[in-house]
């Protein structure tokens, strides 16, 4: 963490912590809001607010390793989200599942090394007729099969070494 | 009082009494793996449940109250059913190796399942991938072996407000850890080693380091010498089926001696020079103005870590003064060196501890060196001198009685208290009360400060004057008595004490984390009745009247405070990150 970052995460922890210091259920809350500023609970910041909010840390982390929303570790720059429900599944997801997991040598829940993708399974995103379904950010994919997969994930791929140019 | 029936048995208790403390008095034995007397009930386990006539679910009975007219089932075949099943839905959790476990023969899971008879595995088994974490070296974690019965994360928690442990995670998932899974040794984890005491199995024991010392034993270049803590002459008895409390002193000698160590000391007479130090600091504080007030003490390797991580603005007030035993092991390998002629380097102390960590403090800074080697090379708890003796088949309960070896050996009623919460202060103020007075105290019991209330503040008069005491054991205790200093320091007003003693562990090191498990307040009042049994018994009671402390400062030390006094026997102290990662 550069000084200018670490500067920027004392100010935001400080108005967060004067904002809701003095509301039941502050921790949560600062959480949530840490997390929408950082796309995930940075152990520095982590470490600020438990001074700042004289909250111990391992509380800090009870609290967010309860909760699924909460994230220790900076998401990926594209979120796949597989669909597990029953519809899916019965259209073979799981296939899709192990494809994306072989291709891209990742565990579900987690983020390439490259960070580029992050690997989530989810349960119905509300579109079953078009099972078995994939959304990559907020895009979604009906009907995938699994010789299409490669071909999704690359346009990211692509996408990724363009902006790099 | 409420009038219920358990078991058809009619019984009276007090209002609030849970039904798994109101069988107890009916001499009824539910079973728990959660509850634990120190602890407010967690609920976490399952086993207590119990049937309430008219309620149509199972009860946990650890976390229900007795109420009036209350009719109680705890054992009938489908309650029973329910409870080895569960037993059985733990063990598809936990590993099966007890035989090399740390807890084997004293665990509370294999007592049950023995107790239940269950000799299959119903349900498949599932053990999470988790390594072992001995990184403090001094106590072991192996989360696979936890049945998350939260007893741990409660003592780390709220008994000692350390917060070193938490439960992460839920579901299958939850596990024992430091936040953010790191090492314990990075966390900010003190080593008093209570969640090892509390811990129902082999989870959480403290380092066995008994193979180093039967190595340095063994090795004929060595010179081995022993010494033990006042509180463990009054707790190795219960391995070997005394009473709570007995004082077994000099059958622990007899018994060193047996086991090939060439000279036995005490540590009570590393405490009687702490006093003579730590009593010199005092009056050169609050008689001559030297420094500030209050003294607080600092024979607690506990609550010294503890101090340097949370509470490192109290460092001026700290005595300067080591702990007993590691007094007694640099003056093993300097002035007991120098007397026998013995080249220090061959010297290995080995200290017999109540405490985990005092295997921490041996190595915690330069200064635990001023020998020009390591002071005290191991320390071991009670547990494992235990297992020491049961490995060398003596027959400890039929040892004759020895002496301690002399020059560091012999010790006073004021180094024997030391092993209980308000002993270090008691000792310290009857010689301080000598220092000013040229004369011994009138009555130098000091009930005022003894017992296991949680904070307990006096007043004794020396000279006319009040001197205010402070006396915190358990580290939650502790916030209370530190927020009254930086009040008056705050406020510019007057310090509400002189003198401050704290101990990491409930009842002082009676209670310590490396004792013999199933501590209750029962026991650790039955244990420190020993230890002030002992201080009666001896014929001296004031340290500064130790015939053999005098003699060291004639020969050796010079006076308390000097040059030599200062190099060898004090030490200093540094704000520790809470988290070093």
């Amino acid at each position: 963490m550069t000084q200018e970052e670490n500067k920027i995460m004392l100010d935001e922890i400080a108005s967060l912590v004067s904002k809701w210091k003095d509301k039941e259920g502050n921790l949560i809350m600062i959480l949530h809001e840490l997390q929408n500023f950082y796309g995930y609970v940075p152990r520095p910041a982590a470490l600020e607010l438990s001074r700042a909010l004289h909250t111990p840390l391992a509380r800090i982390y009870e609290v967010i390793t309860f909760y699924n929303f909460f994230k220790l570790e900076p998401p990926g720059k594209h979120i796949i989200s597989l669909c597990l429900g029953t519809a899916c599944y019965l259209k073979g997801s799981a296939i899709l599942l192990n494809e994306i997991k072989g291709l891209l040598n990742v565990e579900e829940g987690a983020t390439t090394k490259d960070g580029l993708f992050q690997l989530d399974v989810v349960r119905c995103l509300g579109c079953c007729g078009l099972a078995p379904v994939i959304k990559i950010d907020d895009k979604v994919y009906g009907k995938v099969q699994k010789s299409e997969v490669m071909g999704i994930l690359s346009q990211y791929n692509n996408h990724q070494e363009e902006s790099v140019k | 009082m409420i009038k219920a029936k358990i078991n058809n048995l009619l019984i009276e208790v007090n209002d609030g009494v849970s039904i798994l403390e109101a069988a107890k008095k009916a001499q009824i034995k539910i079973p728990t793996l959660c509850k634990h007397p120190d602890l407010p009930p967690g609920a976490g386990c399952g086993l207590c449940i119990v049937r309430i006539k008219g309620t149509p679910k199972m009860l946990r009975a650890c976390c229900t109250p007795l109420e009036e007219g209350m009719e109680i089932t705890t054992h009938d075949p489908e309650i029973v059913a329910v409870r080895r099943t569960v037993l059985e839905l733990i063990l598809s959790n936990h590993p099966n190796d007890c035989l090399q476990c740390g807890r084997n023969n004293n665990c509370e899971l294999q007592t049950l399942v023995a107790d239940f008879g269950i000799r299959d595995e119903s349900f498949q088994k599932f053990l999470p991938n988790v390594a072992k974490d001995d990184s403090t070296r001094t106590i072991v974690l192996d989360a696979q072996k936890c049945i998350r019965c939260g007893r741990c994360v409660t003592v780390c928690q709220e008994m000692q407000n350390v917060w070193a442990l938490s439960f992460l995670d839920r579901g299958f998932c939850t596990r024992i850890s430091p936040a953010g899974d790191i090492k314990l040794a990075d966390s900010p984890c003190i080593r008093c080693g209570q969640c090892s005491n509390h811990c129902p199995t082999g989870a959480i024991v403290e380092l066995d380091e008994t193979a180093r010392v039967w190595e340095a034993l063994q090795d004929e270049d060595k010179y081995c010498v022993v010494q033990i803590a006042p509180a463990v002459r009054v707790a190795i008895g219960e391995a070997f089926g005394y009473p709570i409390g007995t004082n077994l002193t000099k059958k622990l000698y007899a018994l060193l001696r047996r086991l090939g160590f060439k000279a036995v000391f005490d540590t009570n007479f590393g405490a009687d020079v702490t006093i003579m130090e730590e009593g010199s600091e005092f009056i050169q504080r609050y008689a001559h103005g030297k420094g500030t007030l209050p003294l607080i003490t600092s024979c607690c390797p506990g609550w010294v870590d503890f101090m340097e991580k949370f509470h490192p603005d109290m460092i001026n007030y700290f005595s300067s003064c080591k702990s007993p035993h590691e007094i007694v092991g640099v003056l093993a390998k300097t002035y007991y060196a120098q007397k026998k002629n013995i080249d220090p380097k061959k010297i290995v102390v080995v200290s017999i501890m109540p405490c985990t960590a005092k295997k921490n403090e041996i190595i915690r800074c330069e200064e635990m060196y001023a020998s020009g080697c390591q002071d005290v090379d191991v320390a071991l708890t009670t547990r494992e001198l235990a297992r020491m003796i049961k490995q060398a088949g003596i027959d400890f309960n039929n040892l004759p009685d020895e002496e301690a070896d002399q020059m560091l050996g012999d010790y006073t009623g004021a180094g024997v208290i030391f092993g209980t919460t308000g002993g270090v202060m008691e000792a310290a103020l009857r010689s301080a009360y000598f220092m000013l007075n040229g004369k011994n105290m009138e009555k130098i019991e000091l009930n005022q400060i003894r017992g296991l209330e949680g904070v307990k503040v006096a007043e004794i008069q020396i000279n006319g004057k009040k001197i205010r005491v402070a006396v915190a054991h358990g580290l939650n205790h502790v916030e209370y008595v530190l927020d009254k200093i930086r009040k008056a320091e705050k406020d510019g007003t007057e310090m509400p004490y002189h003198f401050v003693e704290v101990m990491a562990c409930l009842g002082g090191c009676v209670g310590g984390g490396g004792q013999p498990y199933g501590v209750t307040d029962e026991l650790r009042t039955k244990r420190a009745a020993g230890i002030y049994q002992n201080d009666e018994n001896c014929k001296q009671r004031c340290s500064h009247e130790n015939p053999f402390v005098q003699q060291l400062y004639k020969e050796f030390l010079g006076s308390p405070l000097g040059e030599k006094s200062e190099h060898l026997l004090h030490t200093h102290y540094r704000a520790r990150p809470v988290y070093s990662k």
